[in-house]
């Protein structure tokens, strides 16, 4: 069982330790290119960007570090680059970052990725762990219950709601499904992934971004966890890359909406479609 | 493959999701023995539809702790499962329920995971899996070495099997045990009425800034009832002026969505948006920029006023549906 907080806590007092595993990823904007040996991206020119769904996750523990006092820390795995997207959760004010120095291939293994972070997080405090429902790049949405299952605790993805009873140990979660909301209530600590719809990030204040440009950032390695090379652990294996099947624009009707119109109903006709 | 191959079928309020039947016909291109495991609280009548659309075998865990899905209680059964068939492959669909309860399974078993897989095929004996990264905006081939290895499939990849009557196959009970069960299901609330999530949905009629209000999705709403039940989706720039709720959302921070048509109407395409629905077997868009990058990827366009093209679009369809 991870360390809690929870034990080394006087009575009454409600602060929480409060974790964010963050990952950095190319921008959404990003055109992506195959690269020349056709197993990876072409990464020059690429802007990175915190995992947009974990930008709701860092907001969430802020929200919660603001309610019930504590203390939140990020944490990542990635290259040398990734310590970019700890300053940007500590402007946005988080306390503490710790950098996990890795490579990492371009469709990440989530597995290796939480089994690593497992690893990290047994070394600190925590009450809840939260992250991204899934990072932009891989779109794998697998690292949350991966994380859960290593650490051996509850977890819930896909999350629109969050209320936390420190005191009880305990927090109330609304989870998106298919035309549907899973109303769950879960033990603490657990993991929860972040959905968009669970809050609007904030944007780092000027005097943030000053403090998080000066703030210090611990870097581990992956031999520090017990890990051998450099490069995050994975279990499967990208054989080659590909762009999507080309798709080309098809007929386009100008004109007066009753001719487009039944122009298009003839063609969809002819489809199958109506 | 010649060995067994484990398909994880889902059931809601007893009764098998679609994407079941499809991750049945997945298991079918890989060959060898397919055995369902189904999961859930008075579902033993499931298992003749199982046989029905492929399994050979099927598994049925039936148990008060398994009657709302938890990650934590259908991942120690199926890991247990996993252990009496040992199967080379353990699939279940990409739905939210298989995208929560897979990578949990996979890290219990300390395996390999593939996820929301487009395609599946055997090369000299090894699991090549297809499946889009970066939303869409490329591919990757995927293979691993473990055994099992965990996969998942895309909703409507696959094409359930024509159910077969009278095919035979051995149906046994599992046993389940304790669960220690910490992430627990209360209630589940329904959203979505009766229209079809976009993800899951045939048809899918989406609306941008072009709307201009959240008032005139009405006229989407319309167009999605002619067309016959279609879901009604949005563009992130719809979503965060706060018109519709993010759980419509096409593109890459939103849902990846394949229907047979897709209708944008007052959506420009933004890259992200393209990557969430380009795969959407035919496209039209309605548009009054004829310079708009929505018209590069649609098979049919009409440049004009949506709110003059669509709802005489709808009378249209209306009239010819009788």
């Amino acid at each position: 069982m991870a360390p809690s907080s929870q034990h080394c806590r006087e009575k009454g007092e409600t602060t929480m330790e409060i974790v964010v595993c963050v990952k950095q990823v190319p921008d959404t904007e990003t055109r992506i290119k195959i690269d020349p040996a056709g197993k990876g991206i072409v990464r020059e020119g690429i802007e990175y960007v915190v995992n947009p769904y974990d930008e709701f996750a860092i907001e969430e523990a802020l929200v919660l570090k603001e309610k019930h006092g504590g203390k939140v820390t990020v944490i990542t795995a990635g290259p040398d680059r990734a310590v970019d997207a700890l300053r940007t959760a500590l402007a946005m004010g988080a306390d503490e970052a710790i950098h996990i120095q890795a490579s990492q291939e371009d469709a990440v293994d989530s597995i290796g990725a939480a089994e690593v972070m497992a690893r990290a997080l047994k070394e600190i405090p925590f009450d809840i762990i939260l992250c991204g429902k899934q990072a932009v790049d891989d779109d794998n949405a697998a690292f949350a219950p991966a994380l859960a299952e290593f650490l051996g605790l509850p977890h819930v993805t896909v999350v629109t709601g969050l209320e936390v009873d420190p005191e009880a140990g305990e927090a109330q979660v609304v989870r998106e499904i298919e035309g549907a909301q899973e109303h769950i209530t879960t033990s603490l600590p657990a993991v929860i992934a972040a959905q968009k719809g669970l809050n609007e990030p904030r944007y780092p204040a000027l005097r943030g971004i000053m403090q998080a440009k000066r703030k210090k950032i611990p870097v581990s390695t992956l031999a520090d966890l017990g890990l051998e090379g450099e490069t995050l652990p994975a279990r499967t294996e990208v054989l080659s890359m590909m762009p999507p099947p080309p798709r080309e624009g098809g007929e386009k009707y100008e004109g007066e909406p009753e001719e487009t119109v039944a122009r298009l109903i003839k063609a969809l006709q002819a489809e199958k479609l109506v | 493959m010649s060995d067994k191959i484990l398909v994880i079928a889902e059931q809601r309020d007893g009764q098998l999701k679609k994407p079941a039947l499809e991750a049945l016909a997945a298991a079918k291109v890989l060959g060898g023995t397919v055995v369902a495991l189904v999961m859930g609280q008075g579902i033993g009548d499931l298992a003749e539809t199982l046989v029905a659309h492929g399994a050979d075998e099927v598994r049925v865990a039936d148990s008060a702790d398994l009657a709302l899905y938890s990650g934590e209680g259908y991942a120690t059964v199926a890991a247990s499962v996993v252990k009496e068939v040992g199967p080379k492959v353990v699939l279940a669909s990409a739905t939210a329920m298989g995208k929560d309860l897979m990578p949990r399974l996979a890290a219990k078993l300390g395996a390999g995971l593939i996820s929301d897989c487009t395609s599946l095929e055997v090369e000299d004996g090894r699991l090549v899996a297809t499946r889009p990264v970066f939303a869409g905006k490329a591919f990757a081939k995927v293979t691993t070495s473990s055994e099992p290895a965990v996969v998942t499939v895309r909703p409507k990849a696959y094409t359930p099997l024509e159910p077969a009557e009278g095919r035979d196959g051995e149906v046994s009970d599992v046993d389940v045990g304790d669960l220690v069960i910490r992430a627990m299901v209360r209630e589940v609330v329904k959203t979505a009425g009766e229209r079809p999530d976009v993800a899951e949905a045939d048809i899918v009629v989406s609306g941008g800034r072009g709307m201009k209000g959240p008032e005139n999705f009405k006229l989407l709403e319309e167009l999605a009832d002619a067309l016959g039940g279609a879901a009604v989706g949005a563009s992130r720039a719809a979503v965060d002026a706060g018109w519709m709720p993010h759980s419509a959302q096409v593109g890459q921070t939103g849902k990846v969505v394949t229907p047979a048509l897709y209708v944008a109407c007052g959506i420009s395409g933004a890259i992200q948006h393209l990557a969430g629905m380009s795969r959407a077997k035919c496209i039209v868009a309605i548009n009054k920029d004829p310079d708009a990058p929505i018209f590069e990827v649609a098979d049919y366009g009409i440049v004009g006023d949506l709110f003059k093209v669509v709802p005489l679009l709808t009378e249209e369809i209306k009239k010819l549906k009788g």
